[in-house]
């Protein structure tokens, strides 16, 4: 994974509250079994509006999204993060997202920012016309007006996505402790780690 | 925390799970079951492969193909498959059938007879049990915490981190008791209790948390019951549900394939018994509903949060007191083709569907059947099918002449599968149609492009097959 420190453009003023994953990349797109070009379908239904933010001269290819409350919820599929990141979305401001979508979000270098509403609010009227920048080591959201917004983030992810980590990796190191919880786990609970 | 404190079942569960506490605040924390499918496990096994990783615990993993799979006869009179026509279904199909042996797991195949949809398979077969930390590649793993299981959906990285570690790195939830106090009126079932708490919590209510669902409304449910309500918790938001098991969960899993045996049940047995939340311990948030407020409910909208009972009226978008969600019900309802104030009893439906891992159960197919014996879908439903959860329930369905009722009522009898609750098989509802459902997502396009769907319980879908609007069953039997 490729590291993160700061993300710097174009936001797209989005906005919209509860959209879920089949609205992020809808079923029919679900049968891939690579990683790649999934940005094509992302949004898919709100895209066949001519008019859409997505594809506005504008803001085609703004590493940035504002969205409402509980992006991201519904299904767990990770090519809701795929499709984003195919679009060239870097990061996702919203005032909550859905706990799996964040996980995903994460795994693929994908910075979620959590502000609260008035801050988005103000954030949307800012990307209308100029850019917004994160700080991820900072955890700060800015605009060039003085607006300065600081984000709570997970301390592991944040070591993870500014030093680009492989947590299999790093989980995989802990392969003795791992082993140590199954001997244990055997001798307690013997019908959960080994079925019949 | 202190080992005597009272603590909840989540907590317990918890706390047997824990590989090591990180300093960060995260644990890594072992699991106990993968359940994987043929969408969201391609991408993991290619990085395992291009990393030269390997399955640490083949023998705790189950692959079954359910979602892309067709729904119609999968082999010819002569025993050869038949062909998938989608190429993409079929190729992704073809590669679970491939990874699964290459990396020494577990397989169903597509017309095995223990064949289905993942969280219906699991605790049939006994592989999903009490206690348990389960997790698949699929948000409705919510599902088994109706065991007593903790369950949750994870993304294809995280499937790659199981599938090479046995463990995944987590943030404790907070907790959340949902208590259903006295018990259900009659014609209400599980499906119209959990479309009642996700229109009293919303859809994203319970963010953050696990929920334990209790009370005596909970305790009172079947099995079935019980993974119908934890299967939806995702749709209020929860990442998984959690209903303490009891004797009824007990007697369920005994002599099930992968169930422990002999002294090891009875020390399983045990064991399970002392999970329940003890007396005194701290939820971080209690609702409590009274069971007699629930009626059979139905969705107006395109969020599992747009719950009404079937008595009600479409609401007005300027009822609500949020602008967003006046803006939502606003594009919902342009959406559903539904005007406000108009009665949900007077909604005319063309399709209806019988199954998902929410709904596709015996006790499903039967409270379905009981409502449909000896009647006919009304003119205007143009297709109705059922689609049982396994091909288990389906041989026991046909072993209690179920499949005759419904063929008799005009409905098409299927193979397992995801079918009709999410747009990825050949089964969809068309542009502009409705359908009454016993799936859990009521999403925009997610039975088919355009498609409008009214989620209801397994007896309401039968009812409104009969009449061709949305109707109460109780006026039925």
């Amino acid at each position: 994974m490729e590291p993160v420190s700061t993300i710097s453009g174009r936001a797209i003023p989005f906005g919209r509250k509860n959209i879920d994953t089949d609205v992020i990349i809808s079923a029919e797109w679900l049968k891939t079994i690579s990683r790649d070009g999934l940005g094509k379908g992302a949004f898919a239904v709100l895209r066949q509006d001519p008019d859409n933010l997505f594809d506005s001269a504008e803001f085609k290819g703004s590493p940035i999204l504002i969205a409402g409350d509980n992006f991201g919820c519904g299904s767990s599929r990770e090519h809701a993060a795929w499709a984003i990141l195919d679009l060239g979305i870097k990061a996702v401001i919203a005032p909550s997202f859905s706990d799996i979508f964040s996980g995903n979000a994460f795994k693929n270098g994908i910075v979620t920012v959590v502000l609260p509403q008035e801050a988005i609010d103000r954030l949307m009227d800012v990307a209308q016309t100029d850019a917004v920048h994160i700080d991820l080591e900072a955890q700060t959201v800015t605009t060039p007006f003085q607006d300065r917004y600081s984000f709570e983030i997970d301390a592991f992810r944040k070591h993870c996505l500014l030093n680009g980590l492989d947590e299999v990796g790093l989980t995989m190191a802990r392969g003795d402790a791992i082993s140590a919880y199954e001997a244990k786990a055997s001798a307690e609970r013997p019908f959960l780690v080994h079925p019949a | 925390m202190n080992s005597t404190a009272p603590r909840t079942l989540y907590e317990k569960i918890w706390a047997a799970h824990v590989v090591e506490d990180r300093d960060d605040g995260t644990s890594l924390v072992y699991i106990d079951r993968h359940l994987v499918h043929e969408v969201t496990s391609p991408q993991a096994f290619e990085a395992l492969r291009l990393t030269g990783r390997k399955v640490r615990r083949p023998d705790l993993t189950l692959a079954v193909p359910d979602h892309n799979l067709p729904t119609t006869a999968r082999r010819d009179a002569s025993g050869a498959r038949v062909p998938i026509a989608d190429l993409e279904s079929a190729a992704q199909l073809a590669a679970l059938e491939a990874n699964a042996p290459s990396f020494g797991i577990r397989y169903i195949g597509d017309a095995d007879a223990e064949q289905g949809i993942v969280h219906v398979v699991g605790p049939e077969q006994g592989f999903s049990l009490p206690g348990a930390t389960i997790v698949c590649g699929d948000s409705h793993t919510a599902c088994h915490g109706g065991l007593g299981a903790l369950a949750f959906g994870i993304g294809t990285s995280e499937v790659e981190h199981v599938l090479a570690t046995q463990t995944l790195l987590l943030k404790r939830s907070k907790t959340m008791e949902v208590r259903i106090e006295g018990a259900l009126l009659p014609g209400v079932s599980a499906k119209d209790l959990v479309l009642h708490i996700t229109g009293v919590l919303g859809a994203a209510g319970g963010t953050g948390h696990v929920i334990e669902y209790t009370g005596q409304a909970i305790r009172d449910l079947s099995i079935e019951g019980r993974l119908t309500v934890s299967n939806m918790a995702i749709e209020h938001g929860a990442r998984a549900g959690l209903i303490a098991p009891d004797d009824k969960t007990f007697a369920y899993l005994k002599g099930r394939p992968y169930a422990p045996k002999g002294e090891e049940w009875d020390k399983a047995v045990a064991w399970w018994r002392s999970l329940a939340t003890d007396a005194g311990a701290k939820y971080d948030k209690t609702i409590v509903i009274n069971a007699a407020d629930i009626a059979p409910s139905v969705t107006w909208g395109t969020s599992p949060e747009d719950v009404l009972p079937i008595t009600g009226l479409v609401p007005a978008p300027e009822s609500f007191a949020d602008p967003s969600k006046q803006a939502a019900a606003r594009a919902s309802l342009e959406y559903m083709g539904l005007q406000p104030g108009q009665p949900l009893s007077s909604v005319e439906i063309q399709n209806v569907f019988i199954g998902s891992c929410t709904n596709s159960r015996i006790e499903d197919l039967r409270a379905a059947a009981a409502v449909l014996r000896g009647r006919a879908k009304a003119a205007g439903v143009k297709w109705a099918i059922v689609v049982p959860g396994s091909g288990l329930v389906k041989r026991q369905a046909e072993e209690e002449g179920l499949d005759q009722v419904f063929v008799a009522a005009g409905f098409e009898w299927r193979e397992p599968g995801c079918s009709a609750c999410l747009g990825m098989n050949p089964d969809k509802v068309p542009a502009g149609e409705r359908c009454a459902s016993t799936s859990n997502r009521n999403f925009v396009g997610r039975q088919g492009p355009g498609a409008r769907t009214h989620l209801v319980s397994p007896a309401m879908a039968a009812a409104a097959a009969v009449t061709g609007r949305l109707t109460d069953v109780r006026e039925l039997v």
